[in-house]
């Protein structure tokens, strides 16, 4: 506090490194690396089957980000809940929720987990605690400050994990969600996945002031920055903010610096960065190829074993795509339905 | 059964405190509903007796509490949420429309989202334009809503219960206005009326006149003085709800008066009233024995002057003169 009464940026604000979680155990270190494996392989024949046609209209590929949502859910209890934006494949999966529904949904089967209605931005799973998938940009902040709300008003000791792009962060309604999260001390983590562009703008271009992990500081909501392509720094780091949380600390923020390494949608022409940027990131800073790098050299797993995972999960999305293929369109006289309770709007 | 006297502003708090302590899942969030007991007084009390854990005081942040509602009504919570006026809930629009209304049918079925938007709506009285804009057609026309609009304190009281109780996001457009004027209600806790139902509030044999909210007084005093003037003989019929509109009562009543006029402080364009006749003329065409007359709102923003206002608010006098027209009596 300086003498006239004003915080200081960054003093008291910026969270400690603590102990976190511990070192993660072998097994650990797979289920981390299976669960990233699964989103990238499920999205990348997402991508492909896009293009032959099954899939329409907006569907934004989460591949290069896996590391941010796997290290959240790895944090996350039995009761949390997580909202974030359209950009939710890899979010769905990593709560657990069936990639069949997944798939199903993304080529609008009544069988998927939106029952066909929804689409690839607007996926929902209550009992997985996944509360969407929003097409709005940062509209999902303040739906998940309430989720916060809620658990805090029945005591439940649940928190949500909220998660919103780079872009979101200069929505004002992103702003009012903080600013009552601090006041009232809401459980929630709000994880910025700072993926340097919202949509064909940077950072840089949209953003005034200091680092995006300081955008709570002016309500007293700590933040840090996180390497968001490591997913045991991601784990660690949330597993403190967690903590923090659920201790009654109230919300807090962490800027997981990440990279898509498709475009931002389908139909994204990719003229506002370069190829050696993108491929820059592939081949070095790819968060599935780092984990396997360190549990090679750690000898938690060979190459056969790797070999074993990815031809499981490429098994477990072919079946996917092939549930999705077989499962039926809604049927006509569910145009009306769920509009609302009782049935017909 | 036994009546209360009661003023609308009182009933609504009523119904509030009633559906709290009836359903621990209750709250109230929204500017000025606590310590200020309601900008307009109609939480009066609630903080004292609920405590400010369901009693929340909201800093002036329509979208960003609109939005903390939705979440806390996914969350499985019963959140009813103020706008201080429903002017402000133009800001707080897309949380309303994009996440309330939608996310049922977007999830399949899989989330609904119980939760109440209540505030006073439409033309108050000199507050100018920016403060005097009826929402009554914007909502409407979103599926995934339901819009009520209550006159009376017995409509105010029995429908915002029922619109607490209900599974789906209502609209609940009250009106500055008629917060002071006393009606008689039902003594009864479990009083409720049914969201969807119109109520004829004057019988008549010779043109219905369909209103809702403040409007239903323009329209009774209008019927007052067809009687006297001109023999005309008007029923009047209380909408209570504009989504889903009462199809069948209003049919039955053309079909028995076969003219029609509506009354409302809304504009023209798309309006409440643009949307009654073309129902009539899709369900009642051949009842109708003159067209369907719409009394609105004039087209422009809310004047301040006291007679511009006047004349840009549906009076007596004009739903009288459509009357008129419509009975072949001008």
């Amino acid at each position: 506090m300086t003498p006239d009464g004003i915080v200081q940026p960054g003093k008291g604000l910026v969270m400690e490194r603590g102990a976190g979680v511990g070192e993660p155990s072998a097994e650990e270190l797979i289920r981390l690396y299976r669960d990233m494996l699964l989103i990238r392989r499920f999205e990348e024949k997402a991508g492909q089957v896009y293009g032959t046609g099954l899939i329409g209209g907006f569907c934004h590929l989460y591949i290069g980000q896996e590391a941010v949502v796997v290290g959240l859910q790895a944090c996350a209890a039995p009761g949390d809940s997580m909202v974030t934006s359209y950009r939710d494949h890899g979010h769905l999966l990593a709560c657990g929720v069936d990639p069949k529904a997944v798939m199903a949904e993304l080529m609008g089967r009544r069988t998927g987990c939106s029952a066909g209605k929804g689409g690839s931005m607007h996926m929902f799973d209550v009992a997985a605690g996944f509360f969407g998938g929003h097409g709005i940009v940062g509209a999902q902040v303040p739906v998940g400050t309430g989720l916060a709300f809620a658990h805090r008003y029945r005591g439940d000791g649940g928190l949500c994990l909220c998660c919103l792009g780079d872009g979101a962060i200069n929505q004002g309604q992103v702003s009012e969600a903080f600013n009552m999260a601090a006041l009232w001390s809401l459980p929630v983590l709000y994880a910025i996945e700072n993926n340097r562009y919202g949509m064909g703008t940077s950072v840089e271009r949209a953003m005034a002031g200091r680092a995006m992990s300081e955008r709570g500081f002016a309500y007293g909501i700590p933040g840090r920055e996180v390497d968001g392509m490591d997913v045991l720094a991601v784990r660690a780091a949330v597993a403190e903010a967690v903590a923090e949380i659920r201790a009654g600390g109230g919300p807090r923020i962490l800027d997981m610096k990440t990279y898509r390494f498709r475009g931002h949608s389908m139909s994204d022409p990719a003229s506002y960065r370069s190829r050696e940027e993108v491929a820059l990131m592939r081949s070095e800073n790819d968060p599935i190829a780092r984990l396997r790098a360190r549990m090679l050299g750690e000898g938690a797993i060979d190459e056969a074993g790797l070999k074993e995972i990815d031809g499981a999960l490429k098994a477990v999305v072919a079946e996917a795509i092939a549930f999705a293929e077989a499962s039926p369109e809604p049927v006509p006289a569910e145009l009306l339905t769920d509009v609302l309770a009782e049935g017909r709007g | 059964m036994e009546q209360v006297r009661q003023t609308v502003r009182e009933a609504l708090r009523d119904a509030m405190a009633e559906e709290m302590r009836r359903d621990p899942g209750v709250f109230l969030m929204g500017e000025e509903v606590g310590q200020y007991q309601g900008a307009y007084k109609v939480s009066q009390g609630l903080l004292d007796e609920f405590g400010p854990r369901r009693v929340v005081d909201t800093p002036i942040s329509e979208i960003g509490f609109t939005g903390i509602g939705v979440g806390a009504a996914f969350g499985g919570l019963r959140p009813i949420v103020e706008f201080m006026s429903f002017n402000f809930s133009m800001q707080a629009i897309d949380q309303v429309i994009n996440s309330a209304a939608k996310t049922r049918y977007m999830s399949g079925g899989r989330i609904g989202c119980p939760i109440v938007f209540r505030g006073p709506n439409g033309a108050a009285a000199r507050v100018a334009a920016q403060h005097s804009q009826c929402f009554a057609s914007w909502y409407a026309h979103c599926p995934g809503l339901k819009v009520v609009a209550p006159w009376s304190a017995a409509d105010a009281k029995g429908l915002l219960k029922a619109a607490i109780r209900d599974p789906d996001p209502v609209i609940f457009l009250e009106n500055e206005l008629l917060y002071g004027r006393s009606f008689d209600v039902p003594d009864d806790p479990d009083f409720l009326l049914p969201i969807g139902k119109a109520v004829i509030e004057r019988p008549g044999r010779d043109v219905t006149i369909v209103a809702f909210s403040r409007m239903v007084d323009v329209a009774l005093d209008a019927a007052g003085i067809l009687l006297r003037d001109d023999g005309i003989d008007a029923e009047v019929i209380n909408l209570r709800t504009l989504r889903p509109l009462d199809v069948p009562t209003l049919v039955a009543s053309v079909t028995r008066t076969n003219r029609l006029v509506s009354v409302e402080e809304g504009w023209p364009t798309a309006g409440v009233g643009a949307e009654i006749a073309a129902l009539m003329m899709e369900h009642a065409f051949d009842a109708l024995d003159a067209p369907v007359l719409r009394v609105t709102g004039a087209d422009v923003p809310l004047p301040y002057a006291a007679n511009l206002e006047k004349l840009a608010i549906p009076q007596p006098d004009d739903v009288v003169a459509a009357v008129r027209s419509v009975c072949h009596r001008a």
